[in-house]
């Protein structure tokens, strides 16, 4: 694979160091979250923040309930119980338009496209750029479509096909565009890279740290440590639909967050949660 | 990289370029080839009835009539493509067209033509827009109790046909109820309903008039944003063909005379001279036709260039997307079924002017023939693609074979069974065609 994945190979402590400013109101404070599908707990009395420019990786198994959470962020599902809080004021998030109105976008990890329009409907889809007579100014956003695409996956050229007809790398690419197009404050990144190659796999995590830049919020998913170790400022782990622990990337070595994920075992370094295994 | 061997085709530098012969020729002129197909059936459909009927079918008197019967159930097949897109279905707009018919004849003959009097100009004008008015009600009903009830379409247009059907009865208590007023009638075609020759050469000119520009501002467009543009000869070609469709057209319905006694009656009326050798008088187009293509320019607007049509196509892609990019599937879905109410009272006037009489059994199995049109004209049932031109062509298509089996003096259960059998294969052959295109 390619050179970002040789370098996580040493097992060492998060080497970036930590740089955020974590002293006023967290960006997004979701307090007690649970949701269950009929018998199944999928999400369990689950608390996680974050802060202007960090990034937060959300960590556990397969069907640990991260989805399930950042959906209920992102409107997708409405929780049974707990509180939002953007800003430090309580949000009201009943559908995806509401979260988009708070500048909270979201690559989930089915993608979420129209499959039968093309890339830059896709890009646009509820947000169209109008003509001054109120019909689709689809020149406009093709041209549009072109720039960022350009920069996040320089190769595609198929914008006249339905998205269906892509590759899902290229899939996975309109999604990334379609979330960072608008202007997002928070974003979330459901497994993103799943399907990219090296090369591309390599841009996003370069997008990634741009983003930090701008201090944007990034939730950023994966069931897989290694993809995520060098680019987090901290890690929040979930097992069960349970928070096992959060810690400071740099306060934690990669065995001790796979303890977490795998055992549920909780490191000195972290801050247990619910889910942390009692000893 | 795979994708990027496959994208070279793609490179819009010069779109013919590495691509020759017949595919080539086709993305050049970007001419759709299930659209092609659909014409080429419709020429094997119409040669072959009219060497079947000794030389009937493709006569000027057949085309006009046969312009005339697809008007009712082609309007109502573009608004079924919405319908099938958004991965529903309507059962019910046979019996709305019965219901909007018999509350527009009964509005007009006992509210509006006492009230307004008998030669008023309003009084179609206020039988249309009631009828619409109802149409959209009712449509918007069955809309409501799909998307926010979630009761599947199904059943809800299923129970709308039995609904709506009893609902015509109970308007007029089952009788049949003739239209008062002359203006109305002339929605449904007729010799007094078609606009003669000079204004079939008007609306032939403007027709042609904004194929040119339309064409021209595609060019501007592409080179605004500096995508690449149609080959010229490209261009040219089927600007020359559609020009070619509108003035063969008109030929055909300017060479349909009056008969010799309505001629005269014509002349008479108008006080024109008799010239020696009798009147050449033609019909042109009928105003029901027009109205036809008007809903049809209309729709394809609605479906391309606005905001709700582009969240019609993409919820029947992806429902569960669409949602998630902050579309209200359930106002886009009340708002398709509205729609497709108000066609099939504009289906509803047609079909009661041309009756001149709106009856009880009016527009019965007419659902069938508009999800039939709309099939045949390429609407996946699949939901996410569908053309309203093809449902448009689809129509004829239906319409033709009709026509054909009734010059040819087929009996009734025979053209059903004929009906029937074209609809699967027409739908198998897509299938197929579908997969190869995969
Ligand atoms: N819509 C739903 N209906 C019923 N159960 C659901 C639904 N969505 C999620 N679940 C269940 O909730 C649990 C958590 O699922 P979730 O998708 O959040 O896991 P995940 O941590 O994202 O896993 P993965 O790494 O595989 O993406 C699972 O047991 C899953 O089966
Ligand atoms: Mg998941």
């Amino acid at each position: 694979m390619s050179a970002t994945m040789e370098d996580i190979r040493d097992h060492g402590r998060g080497h970036h160091h930590d740089t955020v400013d974590r002293s006023g109101t967290p960006l997004v404070d979701m307090r007690d979250i649970s949701i269950a599908f009929g018998g199944i707990h999928a999400v369990d009395h689950a608390s996680i923040d974050l802060y202007s420019g960090e990034v937060v990786a959300l960590l556990g198994h397969n069907g640990a309930g991260k989805s399930t959470l950042i959906k209920i962020l992102s409107g997708a599902y409405k929780r049974d119980s707990g509180e939002i809080f953007v800003r430090g004021e309580k949000a009201s998030i009943g559908n995806p338009r509401d979260a988009k109105a708070y500048g909270i976008e979201t690559i989930y990890q089915t993608l979420a496209l129209a499959d039968n329009v093309d890339a830059a409907a896709n890009l646009f889809l509820g947000r169209e750029i109008m003509t001054p007579w109120g019909t689709l100014d689809d020149g406009a956003m093709e041209a549009e479509a072109r720039k960022v695409m350009g920069r996040l996956n320089p190769n595609f050229r198929r914008f006249k096909e339905p998205v269906k007809a892509l590759s899902g790398g290229q899939r996975q690419s309109v999604a990334i565009a379609r979330a960072i197009l608008f202007n997002a404050k928070i974003l979330i990144m459901d497994e993103p890279t799943a399907a990219l190659g090296p090369q591309e796999t390599a841009q996003v995590a370069d997008l990634i740290k741009e983003l930090k830049k701008e201090d944007i919020g990034i939730f950023l998913i994966s069931h897989d440590i290694h993809d995520v170790f060098d680019l987090s400022d901290r890690v929040v782990v979930m097992k069960n639909g349970q928070v096992v622990g959060s810690a400071r990337t740099e306060d934690v070595t990669k065995d001790e967050v796979l303890g977490m994920i795998i055992l549920g075992k909780c490191p000195p370094g972290a801050t247990p949660g619910p889910g942390a295994m009692k000893e | 990289m795979s994708e990027a061997t496959s994208d070279t085709s793609l490179t819009r530098s010069g779109p013919t370029a590495g691509v020759g012969g017949f595919k080539g020729f086709m993305r050049a002129t970007e001419i759709d080839t299930r659209m092609l197909g659909m014409i080429g059936a419709l020429l094997v459909i119409w040669v072959g009835f009219h060497i079947l009927s000794g030389g009937t079918f493709l006569t000027p008197r057949n085309l006009w009539n046969l312009s005339v019967q697809t008007a009712s159930v082609g309007v109502m097949a573009t608004g079924m493509v919405l319908v099938i897109v958004t991965r529903n279905i309507d059962l019910s707009v046979g019996s709305i067209l019965g219901v909007t018919g018999m509350i527009m004849a009964v509005a007009q003959t006992q509210y509006f033509t006492p009230m307004l009097g008998y030669d008023s100009g309003l009084v179609w004008i206020a039988t249309l827009a009631t009828g619409l008015v109802c149409g959209l009600l009712i449509g918007g009903l069955q809309g409501f109790v799909i998307a926010y009830l979630g009761v599947p379409a199904f059943i809800v247009t299923l129970g709308g046909l039995l609904v709506w059907r009893g609902g015509a009865w109970w308007v007029a208590s089952g009788r049949t109820i003739p239209l008062t007023d002359e203006n109305f009638k002339l929605l449904g075609g007729g010799s007094d309903g078609s606009i003669g020759a000079t204004w079939s050469w008007i609306v032939a000119a403007v027709a042609i008039v904004f194929i040119v520009v339309g064409a021209l501002a595609a060019r501007r467009q592409r080179k605004r944003f500096k995508f690449a543009q149609k080959p010229v000869w490209a261009e040219a070609f089927t600007l020359a063909i559609s020009l070619i469709a509108v003035v063969g057209a008109t030929m055909i319905v300017n060479s349909y005379l009056l008969p010799g006694p309505l001629a005269r009656r014509y002349a008479e009326a108008n006080g024109i001279a008799v010239p020696e050798g009798g009147l050449e008088i033609s019909f042109g187009y009928a105003v029901p036709v027009l109205l036809f293509i008007g809903v049809g320019i209309v729709m394809t607007f609605i479906a391309k260039r606005t905001r709700f049509g582009r969240y019609v196509f993409a919820i029947g892609g992806n429902p569960e997307a669409a949602e998630l990019a902050g579309i209200n599937t359930k106002r886009v879905t009340l708002m398709v079924f509205a729609l497709m109410g108000m066609l099939a009272a504009v289906a509803a006037a047609i079909s009661t002017a041309r009756l001149s009489s709106a009856t009880n059994a009016q527009g019965t199995l007419d659902e069938l023939y508009t999800i039939a049109a709309a099939v045949i004209g390429g609407t996946s049932l699949a939901g996410g693609a569908g053309t309203i031109a093809g449902a448009m062509l689809g129509a004829l298509v239906m319409q033709s074979l009709q026509s054909g089996m009734v010059l040819l003096g087929m009996d009734t259960p025979l053209q059903n069974i004929v009906v029937g059998a074209v609809l699967v294969v027409a739908v198998w052959l897509d299938t197929i065609y579908r997969r190869r295109a995969a």
